[in-house]
This record gives C-alpha cells, sequence and structure tokens, in this order.
C-alpha cells in the first residue's frame, strides 16, 4: 500500500527508515510493520513459471513488463517482449501517472532534475535524503499528496534549518475537498506545522540560476527554491484504450465502466483508473487506496459471476500532522453545499463579541423551533457567537456535503471509527430535515 | 444566561456551521435511519448467506477462504459446520489435517502466535468453530 509513503514513514524515529521502511502504524497498534506495496505478504503470491500447476489456483504477479496490446475479441494481451498471455477474464487495473506542470516539463534538465513527482517508494526514498541535503523544498499543489508531505517535511524543518513552502492555486489547504472555513482552518494548521503556506499562487514558470531554482508566480511574486515536488494530481493509465477499443471518459478520465466494473465483455476495470457508475451517487472515478480494495474486490466477485453493482462505499483517509486528521465518505466537494456540525472545546467556553469578518458574510441563523432534545435556541445569543476563524472550534466534528439535500458525502473531522454510520446515511439517500439531528448519530464528544 | 443550552448556527454562503455541546447532544438522535433489509442481495452478510449458505466474503473470517490455503479452510470449515456428529466435526479430522498442514507452508500468512488482534474491529470470530481458534487470519 502506498500511503505510508505520505504519512507515516516521514514520522519515523529510525534514521534507516529508507531502507527498513518499516513505521508504526497511526491508528493504535504500537506494532512496527513495513512497507509492503502489495496487498498481501509476498508469500500469498505464486511464480508465474509455477501458477499452471498449482491446484486450487493462486495469485502470480509478472514484473518487469508491460502489456502492450490488448486484443479484447481473441480474448488476449501482448507484452512488450512479443509474448503473449490469454484470459477468460482480465481487470484491468492499471492506476496512474503523476502529472507534472507544464511550466515545469518545459523548463529544461536543470528543473526536472529538481523535481519529484512523488509516487513510489524511489520518490520516498529520494525525498528524503534531499530534505536532509538541500536549505529549501517547495512543494506545489494544496490536495491530498501537497498537504500531507508538506506537514512531513514541514515538522522536519522544525528541527533544521530546511525551510518548506507550499503553493497551490486554491484559497486554503484541501481547497477543493473543505468547505473554505475549514480549509482556512487548516491552512493555519499547516503553518504551525512549520510550513509557509502560499495560498491563490499560480506558477508561471521555473527557472534554474546560480544553482538555485526560481518559481515565478503570476502575479509576478518570486521564490527561490532548491527542489520542487510537484503534487498536481494522478493521470489515469488509459494506453490500453486504442488497441482494446475501450472507452475513456471525457469528464473524469479513465476508462469508462458500467456499474459492475465492466469494459466490455470479459473486461472490467478497477482503482485509480476506473471511471465507473456508483448507482448511489452518479458517474465517478477515486484516486484513493481504500476505494482500489474495494473496487477490486467487487471486480473479482463479478468476474466470478456476482452480476454485483458498486454497492459498498469506500473510504478515505488523510492527516495533517498532530492535529489534523480525518476520515471521508462519498462525495466530498467543496463546491457542494455542506453543513458541519463541530463540538464546542468545553461546554464552559464563553463566546466572545463577534468582530467584523472581512468579505465572508458572516450571518447569523437561529432554528425556529426547539428541538425535540428540548434545547433552547436564541436569535440574541447567535449575534454574540464567537467568530470561527479565531479559535479552536473545528477541532472535532461532522461535515455533510448535500447535493440536491440528499447527504452525498461525509467527512469525520478528528472523529474515528464511526464510518459505518456515515455509509448507512449515504446508502439510505434520505433528506434530512434536521442534519444536527443526523450529526448525533456521531457521537461527536465522546472519545 | 447559560451558553450551554443553546445550539450555534453559522452561515457562510452555503456552508452552514452548527456548534453543539456534549448536553447539545446527549438525548437521542430523531433522525431516521432506513430499516435494513435482511434479504439485499448486495450487502455484505454475515457468516450465513439468506439461504443458508455459508458466506465466504464474510470479513469474519479473515480471509481466510482466499489465499494459498483457501481451499483446504473452505472444506474444513463447511465439514465443521455441517457436521451432525455428536462432537460436532469429529467427521473432519482429515479437511482439518490437510489445512493445518497446507498453513505450516505458510507461516508468514497464517502466523502460529496469538499476538495481534484480528485485523477488523468489528470482525465477529465465527462462534462454533472452536477448532479454529488457535489460528489467526493473516493481517492485511
Amino acid at each position: 500500500m502506498r500511503p505510508p509513503l505520505s504519512k507515516e514513514l516521514w514520522f519515523s524515529d529510525d534514521p534507516n527508515v529508507k531502507e527498513t521502511l518499516r513505521f508504526k502504524q497511526w491508528n493504535g497498534k504500537e506494532k512496527e510493520v513495513t512497507l509492503n506495496i502489495y496487498f498481501q505478504p509476498l508469500s500469498f503470491y505464486v511464480s508465474p513459471q509455477d501458477l499452471p500447476y498449482v491446484e486450487n489456483g493462486g495469485v502470480a504477479v509478472l514484473n518487469g513488463r508491460k502489456v502492450v496490446h490488448m486484443d479484447a475479441r481473441g480474448n488476449k494481451v501482448r507484452l512488450d517482449d512479443g509474448s503473449e498471455i490469454s484470459y477468460e477474464k482480465c481487470l484491468v487495473a492499471t492506476g496512474g501517472t503523476p502529472r507534472n506542470l507544464p511550466s515545469i516539463e518545459r523548463a529544461g534538465e536543470e528543473v526536472n532534475k529538481r523535481t519529484t513527482l512523488f509516487r513510489k517508494i524511489e520518490d520516498f526514498k529520494s525525498l528524503e535524503t534531499i530534505s536532509r541535503d538541500v536549505k529549501s523544498i517547495t512543494i506545489i499543489g494544496g490536495g491530498f499528496l501537497g498537504s500531507e508531505l508538506a506537514c512531513a517535511l514541514g515538522r522536519r524543518a522544525q528541527e533544521t534549518s530546511l525551510e518548506v513552502n507550499q503553493i497551490f492555486p486554491e484559497m486554503g489547504n484541501m481547497g477543493k475537498i473543505l468547505p473554505e472555513y475549514l480549509s482556512n482552518w487548516t491552512t493555519e494548521k499547516v503553518k504551525k506545522e512549520g510550513v509557509n503556506v502560499m495560498p491563490d499562487s499560480v506558477v508561471k514558470s521555473v527557472n534554474y540560476e546560480n544553482g538555485r531554482l526560481s518559481i515565478k508566480l503570476k502575479d509576478g511574486r518570486m521564490v527561490k527554491t532548491d527542489h520542487i515536488v510537484a503534487a498536481v494530481g494522478l493521470e489515469p493509465n488509459v494506453e490500453l484504450a486504442k488497441s482494446g477499443g475501450l472507452e475513456v471518459d471525457s469528464d473524469f478520465g479513465g476508462f469508462r465502466v458500467n456499474s459492475e466494473l465492466q469494459a466490455r465483455s470479459n473486461i472490467w476495470v478497477a482503482g485509480d483508473a476506473a471511471c465507473f457508475y456508483d448507482i448511489k451517487l452518479g458517474r465517478r472515478r477515486v484516486e484513493h487506496h481504500d476505494h482500489a480494495v474495494v473496487s477490486g474486490r467487487l471486480a473479482g466477485e463479478n468476474m466470478t459471476g456476482a452480476n454485483k453493482p458498486y454497492w459498498h462505499q469506500s473510504m478515505f483517509w488523510s492527516d495533517l500532522g498532530p492535529y489534523v486528521g480525518y476520515e471521508a465518505i462519498g462525495i466530498v466537494d467543496s463546491s457542494l453545499p455542506t453543513v458541519g456540525v463541530f463540538a464546542k472545546a468545553t461546554a464552559k467556553d464563553t463566546p466572545k463579541a463577534a468582530t467584523e469578518e472581512s468579505g465572508t458574510g458572516i450571518r447569523s441563523e437561529s432554528e425556529t423551533e426547539a428541538t425535540a432534545s428540548g434545547v433552547g435556541i436564541s436569535t440574541k445569543a447567535v449575534s454574540t457567537l464567537n467568530t470561527p476563524q479565531q479559535g479552536d472550534d473545528y477541532g472535532k466534528g461532522v461535515i455533510f456535503y448535500l447535493r440536491d439535500k440528499v447527504i452525498v458525502g461525509v467527512i469525520l473531522w478528528n472523529v474515528f471509527n464511526r464510518m459505518p454510520i456515515a455509509r448507512k446515511i449515504i446508502k439510505d439517500g434520505e433528506e434530512h430535515a434536521d442534519l444536527n439531528e443526523v450529526a448525533k448519530l456521531f457521537n461527536i464528544h465522546d472519545d | 444566561m447559560k451558553w450551554l443550552n443553546f445550539v450555534f448556527i453559522l452561515s457562510l454562503g452555503k456552508d452552514k456551521i452548527i456548534f453543539v455541546t456534549k448536553e447539545d447532544h446527549e438525548t437521542p438522535s430523531s433522525a431516521e435511519l432506513i430499516a435494513d433489509d435482511p434479504n439485499d442481495p448486495y450487502e455484505d452478510h454475515g457468516l450465513i448467506l439468506p439461504n443458508g449458505d455459508i458466506n465466504w466474503n464474510c470479513p469474519c473470517l479473515g480471509g481466510m477462504a482466499s489465499g494459498p490455503c483457501g481451499e483446504q479452510f473452505k472444506s474444513a470449515f463447511s465439514c465443521f459446520h455441517y457436521s451432525k456428529e455428536e462432537v460436532k466435526g469429529s467427521d473432519c479430522i482429515e479437511e482439518f489435517r490437510t489445512m493445518q498442514e497446507c498453513m505450516q507452508r505458510f507461516p508468514e500468512l497464517y502466523p502460529q502466535e496469538e499476538d495481534e488482534d484480528p485485523q477488523s474491529k468489528d470482525a465477529v470470530t465465527p462462534s462454533s468453530d472452536t477448532l479454529l481458534t488457535d489460528q489467526q487470519p493473516a493481517a492485511s
């Protein structure tokens, strides 16, 4: 699995972590594990040579070869060495390749030599070394990977003289995922991790001069740095579309498959490369670890006759330093209306007078009727409410994403192990009159 | 005025924020969830499917039904499950021996020591499965 490459591995105390790839999992268990990029321990797999002779069959991985041609009528694929493999059913799980910025691609060899497109174990190893050797690293991208790496490197910056910059066009970290107020709050936390965050910044060009990189931004600002990590998304690997006669989705990218993850007779697609039809939430493509697991399992079941649609929603998680960890499910897109329900830090908190907030257009609302619990609501109380940017008000909570008034996505913000409830609410697909009542199901004040 | 008694709601354009105290959320939720259909053909069921068959996809089996000893496991587990002997499973010695022999060839996948919990928090150990308790599923 890949997630530790931008998370746990960076927080290891072992100076040899590059070699050992051992880390402690954050989810409670103290035991150290070694990163395994495969889904199962290696002894799970049989060698391709032995596969035909294993009594009950098995799983073999053929390394170092690439499928270059797919013959969907003939049920066979051709490898780059000219050999052919025939199949009865074929699962395409080609994943994706990290994108680069056009401004870096055209910047020449010296710039590209100093740019990491982070995806593989080798990228972790090389960035780990670089982060000890250079004075300044700049991460371009404000999404999951960029923000996780920024926090990981930022922690290192607190112990050394390393400078860590993060540049992205959105107004805050995770700006495409989190509602604006939470994105801004998260950016403050990332800054506290030692990262020089530069939101609202678009890279215009990159040059190599006097032994350093200069990043020129669209607004004229310049950033001097030694190394760039471009975390600007993934391009699904769809080279087989042409020879295989498979459709590529023009909006989301990836092979277009139906709700059962099937592209054509005998051909299924799973993981990052699959643009599938979710019968609850519509057409989607998902680039997360758990989705690879869930969709791979579903494709396998369907390849052996289950005929099941995408039904069990996959989840994902992200951690940004010690103060922000969250899990999410469904469609979490900051362009959707959201309702966030957060725990007040302590019951004794006294709201301070609201200060004038610029631009955000905060207005207070009150519910007109008392809830079943008899909780009183007062407009006057709300008018003296503390503005959220000032305190630790977003420490813990649940955020609902709505489409046509129905919950299509849920983020559990520093609230853990409640995913089955969120999954159930999305599966129901019902309109709820009072989302605060729905939030109660999550017991956000517990643990 | 007691602040605890108020639920605060902020509205930032399309994004709404509610702050709640522990007390606010102490009363039961009035949100209604749809009762689960026990015969939902797509939902993961427990160990036994509605038609009485063993559900080899049940997370409670910890992935034992797949992998290099999956067939041996299935054979032993079904024998035990359907056993009508007075000492349940006493007619399955051969199947269990075959399964054990297979598992011993893959110590990494089937660790002998009980030094870790099953990976799934909501995993349920099959209740009738006394013969399997010395085997922990491989962590994934």
